[in-house]
């Protein structure tokens, strides 16, 4: 193999297994040492950078990041990445001083976003520093979107979503509430240099049975919730079935357990290991003494005299065909009573809006055609993002897609071309302190991973209002951080310095390590100490070294990073060193990303308290 | 050194020995020698050796004088007895121990310093009784843990740190135990443990003394231009004699044991030990013949004249008889015998006076 080239930032960045997973490339171990060091402030900050709705996404994301986490293939439990998220948003102090300035001179460029969802905002947040004028035109008399309308309460409280919402409009957006955006046309002539669509993804899919409309106690789940959301819903009946098996189910049934439904049944087709929710999610509604039926398909809606009954089933089993194709075999029928129904199979985006003449191309779906790397439209001028660009995905990769929507704005309000994406940097700074001290807590915590404190059952389940979750304590927080294997900072290999003494192969705990002539990566990675038969991992391979030339090989996939090959390294070849990612957003230089953000020096400075 | 513990996490491939172990399992404490010493090298491949011979931990014996290598004993097998003794007394207690309890595997650690300067004499008397001991010198040329004064190994011409040359004739283990009667002669080098593993799994089955010694790189006042002990010089100077697996009795081979040349062809020899095990041969010189005492002295002598550091399982004596086999001792060990079998009491002395009158 060519020796590894490490001056790419992907090769390290890959190595934090849970930053490469995260759509917006949050810097994970980082903000976990922040939050161990007791910075609440700053680990908040280094989330706001990229992620925009820490404390959000502490109750709420789809967390992406967990398995990918290297200490689930070390042992099976991920670090609890997201709750330490949301550690860092309730601990925090005020950071608002620490906001990017906005400049009262504006630059005379506008920007037309439709949707306060989180893509917009996002938007909002990257542009508003750089001059612009945004103005977001939303449907309801609440920002939000999806964020608002569809995640229950109980685990979303409204004053984190305001107060996360509130740091981006009072930069000065010009917010228009109950404006739906009744015809792009309209908005196109309104003198906007650009427009941005993050209108997400509105329309829960239908199921049209028979005895789909012969009632009105059949809910579509995502309309269902907002109407709970604004209030206009409080009640339902006591038997309730919620058709499918996704996060928005697990939304319904929760919710209909707190506003009168006793016996909540959640049916899904097809049996667990298809389930599309997440599985803590699962967990929760389990928990909560919803019942989840695996195998049940459902053919028709159940009405005498306009009431509703129940439902008809078919049970199934699943196998797969010749062509590798689930196929279902009926095994039975069955019927179970009912007095709600809530629809919950999937939503798609919906452009009634959009003229056919607008210039934007749809694709047969009635997708709007956009542009995967630029986010723009077949229109010039017009982006989408968030759920709106490709259908439903979740908060996280809304907030991505605005953050690479509005350097693609930038761009275009700068007559620059759009496709030449700005480069992503990194530093890599030592972290060696001392002869044995290293900027970052390298003892292996042998404890598993910390369980959330659940409030107790019938207390949560009396009002919508009690958010479920407690938050992490302080033992568990400390605990919590030692988990994290501080995958960000390298092994880092010179290997002109390496006198092939072995220490570093010896010591190595997970027999990461081999010195072995080279060869082609298939076989190499069978004649390493431990073979390397994880191939999503990358292997390092260094140049020639000095006395043999052979090579230094590394197999990145159980790396603890306990820092000991370095620290038994006689001549410094091997170094740990603190890898950050310079992600670059919108009118920033990447190589000051923490312009504005008020963050102290991350490496190797991490560790020095600032005096008060 | 270093202050954190190595983890006990495990990679999910780590194999186990026949008595279920990993190799994790015959480690030690966390190594206090310097970064990048050559005996923690050392170390590592006798806990390969032991885990591939499937040593059961408890029953081996540590033994050891003092100075750097002598710690080595610590590094290993944390389960085992171990004996850290006198300053170039560790053959005395091994012989002691080993008297007493001959179903150990006896496992001995020295320097350079402990063996050949103030041990000597110890060393040479061990050799000559044969005790069965592996017996490894970590060889490194200089007395590292009193900073680096040269050793009775150190070469003529061999720089200190300083730049002051070594004015000194060396003493060399190998040409030492041949010449005083040694069954089994190896050198080693610690950088190149595909070498020293299966020497020292030979030499833990060889019935009598192995004298391994191991050029065991200094790190810290020995591994510089001008060292004829450092890496880069050995690795230089490295000559391989000849190659040398064990092959466990009872025709019992395991992966690990096999070397990459076909038995029966013409370069591999197997000198069969008299417990029935192999030791397998793959020549590297011509006619290079392990078992042929004064040839083996002769080519040692000839090739470090000509700068070469010659490495191997250099000689080895199939009809090597340990001390309790030349005793005539019973095959039970000494401290598991009876009082009255072990001291019969005063008419059986009585009885054996008898005989000389």
């Amino acid at each position: 193999m060519e020796p590894t080239n490490v001056e790419n930032p992907d090769y390290y960045h890959k190595v934090v297994d849970c930053q490469w997973a995260c759509p917006a490339h949050t810097n994970v171990p980082g903000y976990i040492r922040l939050i161990a060091q007791e910075r609440y402030d700053d680990a908040y900050m280094l989330n706001w950078e990229s992620n925009v709705f820490p404390g959000i996404l502490g109750r709420t994301c789809d967390r992406p990041c967990e398995p990918a986490c290297r200490r689930g293939r070390v042992e099976d439990k991920p670090v609890a990445i997201c709750r330490l998220k949301r550690v860092a948003a309730d601990l925090r102090g005020d950071i608002t001083p620490r906001f990017p300035e906005i400049p009262t001179k504006k630059n005379g460029k506008r920007i037309a976003c439709v949707g306060a969802g989180p893509a917009s905002l996002t938007v909002a947040r990257d542009l508003m520093p750089l001059g612009y004028e945004v103005t977001i035109f939303e449907k309801n008399d609440r920002p939000g979107g999806l964020m608002w309308t569809n995640i229950p309460q109980f685990r979303l409280p409204p004053e984190v979503l305001w107060e996360e919402i509130d740091y981006i409009l009072d930069m000065g957006v010009d917010i228009r509430y109950n404006a739906p955006v009744e015809s792009m046309k309209w908005l196109l002539e309104q003198g906007f240099d650009a427009v941005f669509v993050g209108s997400g993804a509105p329309r829960g899919k239908e199921l049209r049975l028979p005895g789909r409309y012969d009632t009105d106690r059949i809910y579509i789940g995502i309309d269902w919730l907002e109407s709970v959301a604004f209030g206009h819903t409080n009640s339902i009946e006591e038997n309730v079935l919620v058709i499918g098996v996704g996060n928005t189910a697990m939304d319904c049934c929760r919710t209909s357990k707190r506003i009168g439904g006793t016996n909540v049944k959640v049916m899904a087709r097809k049996s667990k290991p298809y389930f599309k929710a997440s599985p803590w999610e699962l967990e929760d509604a389990e928990e909560e003494l919803v019942d989840i039926v695996e195998n049940h398909s459902p053919t028709e809606f159940v009405v005498e005299d306009g009431v509703l009954r129940g439902m008809n089933f078919d049970i199934v089993d699943w196998h797969e065909n010749d062509q590798g194709r689930l196929v279902a075999t009926k095994l039975d029928e069955a019927f179970f009573p009912a007095e709600a129904v809530i629809l919950a199979i999937g939503q798609e985006t919906a452009f009634p809006w959009i003229e056919d003449d607008a210039g934007i191309e749809f694709n047969k779906w009635r997708e709007a055609v956009v542009d995967r790397t630029t986010f723009m439209s077949t229109r010039e001028g017009v982006f989408f993002g968030g759920d709106a660009a490709w259908g439903p995905e979740n908060i996280i990769w809304a907030a991505e897609h605005g953050h690479q929507a509005a350097i693609s704005l930038h761009a275009y309000c700068s007559g620059e071309d759009i496709r030449k994406r700005p480069p992503e940097h990194m530093n890599l700074v030592s972290a060696k302190m001392g002869l044995h001290e290293w900027s970052y807590s390298n003892d292996y915590e042998y404890a598993g991973r910390r369980k959330m404190r659940h409030v107790r059952l019938e207390e949560r389940l009396r009002s919508i209002e009690t958010e479920v979750e407690e938050g992490f304590d302080l033992e568990q927080t400390l605990t919590e951080v030692e988990r994290c294997l501080n995958c960000d900072i390298q092994t880092h290999f010179t290997g002109s310095l390496c006198i092939e003494c072995d220490a570093c192969i010896d010591i190595c705990p997970l027999n990461c390590l081999t010195i072995t002539h080279n060869g082609e990566e298939a076989d190499l990675r069978t004649r390493l100490l431990a073979p390397a038969d994880n191939t999503e991992q990358e292997i390092y391979v260094s140049e020639a070294l000095p006395q043999t030339a052979r090579v230094m090989v590394k197999d990145e996939d159980l790396c603890i990073h306990c820092g000991l090959c370095a620290e038994r390294c006689p001549t410094a070849a091997w170094d740990m060193r603190t890898f950050d990612l310079l992600k670059p957003y919108a009118g920033q230089d990447a190589d000051h990303p923490y312009s504005g953000m008020g963050i102290e020096e991350m490496a190797p400075g991490g560790f020095v308290s600032v005096a008060p | 050194m270093t202050y954190i513990a190595k983890p006990r996490v495990f990679h999910p491939s780590l194999e186990k020995n026949e008595l279920g172990l990993t190799r994790r399992d015959y480690e030690g404490v966390m190594s206090t020698l310097c970064a990048g010493c050559g005996h923690d090298s050392v170390t590592a491949a006798l806990i390969e050796a032991a885990w591939e011979l499937a040593i059961p931990t408890h029953r081996a014996a540590k033994m050891s004088g003092i100075g750097c290598s002598s710690k080595t004993t610590a590094y290993f097998m944390s389960e085992s007895h171990g004996f850290n003794s006198v300053h170039g007394r560790m053959p005395s207690v091994a012989s002691g121990a080993n008297a007493a309890n001959r179903d150990l595997v006896y496992i001995g650690v020295s320097g350079d310093g402990d063996s050949l300067s103030i041990g000597l004499g110890q060393l040479c008397h061990a050799v000559r009784r044969n005790l069965n001991l592996l017996y490894i010198i970590e060889n490194n040329g200089v007395y590292g843990l009193t900073k680096g004064q040269f050793s009775a190994s150190a070469d003529m011409g061999s720089k200190s740190k300083r730049g002051v040359p070594n004015e000194q004739p060396p003493i060399d283990p190998a040409l030492l135990g041949l010449s005083i009667g040694a069954t089994f002669v190896a050198r080693g080098f610690s950088g190149d443990k595909n070498q020293l593993v299966p020497i020292i799994k030979a030499g833990i089955r060889h019935p009598g003394l192995a004298l391994v010694d191991v050029i065991s790189p200094c790190v810290t006042f020995n591994d510089h231009v001008g060292s004829t002990k450092s890496y880069a010089y050995t690795r230089e100077h490295f000559r391989e004699a000849v190659e040398a697996a064990f092959v466990a009795p009872k025709d019992f081979v395991r992966p690990a044991d096999e070397i990459t040349a076909d038995i029966g062809s013409d370069d591999v020899h197997d000198v069969r030990m008299h417990d029935g095990s192999v030791i397998r041969f793959r020549q590297v010189e011509g006619d290079y013949d392990a078992t042929d005492r004064d040839a083996v002295y002769g080519y040692l002598r000839e090739r470090q004249n000509a700068g070469e550091v010659p490495t191997g399982l250099l000689y080895v004596d199939p009809e090597s008889r340990d001390l309790h086999d030349v005793l005539g001792t019973v095959d039970r060990p000494l401290w598991n015998l009876p009082f009255e079998e072990l001291c019969p009491g005063s008419e059986a002395l009585d009885a054996l006076m008898e005989n000389y009158r």
